[in-house]
């Protein structure tokens, strides 16, 4: 394993989730569910995986941004006061992240642009011969946007294996479980058959992800399927498809900083 | 027209090696030059122009000028989110080119009309939108701005083009105008040649107008527009665009905004869903967008008392 400097040592999944749940309380905003499944991939991108200085991240599924600025205020990319802004007025910090922040490369917010968006980088990067990777992190859902399906088919096309997909396989969209909604349990072969490498992981495994994710591509795109639970780590939230949207009440709050001590 | 772009762009590209040409599979027997010479830098897509749109984004913000080049309607619209969320947002020289404004695919049908792209990309912030009138303000507008840090929108004619009245000239946030008189012709780049027709046929009856030429939409050339409508008594806007959003809304909100007194008529696309289809001429002249119609326009207006 590869350590991200001094910010890198101290980041754990526990310290990110607590501070996932903290602030979600303070600012009474929902969005939990997808943040607290995605904090252990989070982990092990920016303690053990990205270089800062070549490779991008692009968080396509932005509206679990608040996992990814929980990581940055622990390696101390963002301050502690300016995590406390989140979601309140005048600030860089909403429910979906925002280009100038450090760190993120691009604004994203509406479903389906990241992949396109880090597939242009990625091929960019091999036109100009410049080093460094691109990981995209996608939701499962998020798969239903049609202009996803015309990325997957240009990066497998021009064999850009500087890209890596990780997609986010919580099971659960907004109103309803993936596969009450569109099925997606084939989603490896469909991808597979599109010119990529795909590789099967525990999303909550940050030892595991980190093996997968510093394997580059040989020759071909990489498509990474981390399984995950949406609101993991709070025994209620686990499954729920309400904790999408929902905020925290006194009583939620004390019971999930019981569970994530 | 197209032609001129690629032959001004293949050359552009030469000495500079940001340039990039992707089209979502469209240009046969267009784009075969850029293509030979850079073949490097030339990107068939496939039929697929949302990811076009964000993958020149993406490209772009690794420090190349990609060009996105298809029909009007599909470069205008299918990735026209991807262009907001993505060029627009982030203020990245992305440059879309749409071919065919107006009905230049006109028996192709309403599929192949763009009518509306004028519109949609003038309500995003930061965008440049240039509708040269021929092939030497296509040549002119990308040598002096090709490499300029925002995103773009380009509307260029399918066929070559050529008003010598224009001597090439191309200002970005300028109007270029032709004759004198006291009734304003406002034409956008396509509809340059049904207005200067119109111009020479009212002159020999005695009718004096001035032919104003936008071909740059944005930044909107306001200055021009309120220095040369305040002494006018009337002013025409022709476009082959829907009347709302287009040129005409553009120069009715610079009246509006300097309280000037001149009568405006906006001339432009009034056809409803639905209707029969057929050439550029054809549909051009149904739509009053000929020069017989602008004709009429202008000796309409002039019968308004002053």
């Amino acid at each position: 394993m590869t350590e991200n400097g001094n910010g890198a040592r101290s980041l754990s999944s526990i310290r990110v989730r607590r501070s996932i749940i903290d602030q979600s309380k303070r600012a009474h905003v929902g969005h939990i569910g997808s943040a607290l499944s995605i904090t252990d991939i989070l982990v092990a991108l920016f303690a053990h995986v990205l270089d800062p200085a070549q490779d991008v991240f692009v968080l396509s599924k932005g509206h679990a941004a608040l996992a990814h600025y929980c990581v940055m205020e622990q390696m101390g990319a963002i301050s502690r006061e300016k995590l406390d802004t989140y979601c309140a007025d005048d600030t860089q910090l909403g429910v979906h992240p925002d280009h100038t922040l450090p760190g993120v490369r691009f604004s994203t917010g509406s479903l389906g642009h990241g992949l396109s968006l880090g597939a242009g980088v990625a091929f960019a990067k091999r036109m100009a011969a410049r080093p460094g990777r691109v990981f995209v992190l996608v939701s499962d859902a998020e798969l239903n946007e049609g202009s996803v399906w015309e990325a997957f088919m240009f990066a497998g096309h021009h064999k850009l294996d500087n890209l890596c997909v990780i997609l986010d396989n919580n099971g659960q969209q907004a109103l309803a479980p993936t596969t009450d909604v569109i099925d997606l349990s084939r989603i490896g072969a469909s991808v597979t058959s599109l010119g990529w490498e795909c590789d099967r992981v525990d999303g909550h495994d940050v030892d595991a992800l980190v093996g997968i994710l510093q394997a580059p591509g040989t020759g071909a795109p990489r498509f990474v399927i981390a399984d995950t639970l949406a609101g993991k780590g709070v025994s209620f939230m686990e499954r729920q498809v309400k904790w999408h949207y929902l905020p925290l009440d006194e009583e939620q709050y004390a019971q999930a900083m019981r569970e994530l001590s | 027209m197209r032609k001129q772009f690629v032959a001004t762009l293949t050359e552009l590209a030469v000495t500079d090696e940001r340039v990039v040409l992707l089209t979502a599979d469209l240009g046969f027997m267009v784009l075969e030059p850029f293509a030979q010479r850079h073949p490097d830098r030339f990107f068939n897509v496939g039929v697929a122009e949302a990811n076009m749109i964000s993958l020149a984004a993406g490209m772009a913000s690794e420090g190349f000028i990609p060009f996105c080049y298809s029909i009007a309607t599909f470069a205008s619209m299918r990735g026209y989110e991807q262009f907001r969320n993505g060029a627009v947002l982030h203020e990245l020289p992305v440059r879309i080119v749409g071919i065919g404004g107006g009905f230049a695919y006109g028996s192709a049908g309403f599929t192949h009309h763009a009518l509306e792209d004028v519109a949609l990309m003038r309500v995003q912030p930061g965008v440049g939108i240039v509708a040269p009138a021929d092939d030497a303000q296509v040549d002119r507008a990308l040598r002096d701005h090709y490499a300029r840090p925002q995103p773009m929108y380009l509307r260029l004619a399918k066929e070559t083009e050529s008003h010598p009245e224009l001597e090439g000239h191309f200002r970005w946030g300028h109007l270029e105008t032709i004759g004198d008189g006291d009734i304003v012709i406002v034409a956008l780049g396509s509809m340059t040649g049904v207005a200067l027709e119109a111009h020479r046929r009212l002159l020999a009856d005695g009718v004096h107008t001035v032919v104003a030429v936008a071909a740059s939409i944005a930044p909107a050339p306001t200055e021009d527009l309120v220095r040369l409508l305040a002494s006018k008594r009337a002013c025409i806007t022709i476009e082959d665009h829907r009347p709302i959003g287009g040129l005409g809304s553009l120069v009715a909100e610079a009246i509006a905004d300097h309280g000037l007194g001149v009568r405006l008529i906006r001339r432009g696309v009034i056809d409803r869903i639905g209707e029969t289809s057929g050439s550029e001429e054809f549909l051009r002249r149904r739509n009053g967008l000929d020069v017989e119609g602008l004709i009429a326009a202008v000796r309409e207006v002039g019968l308004v008392p002053a």
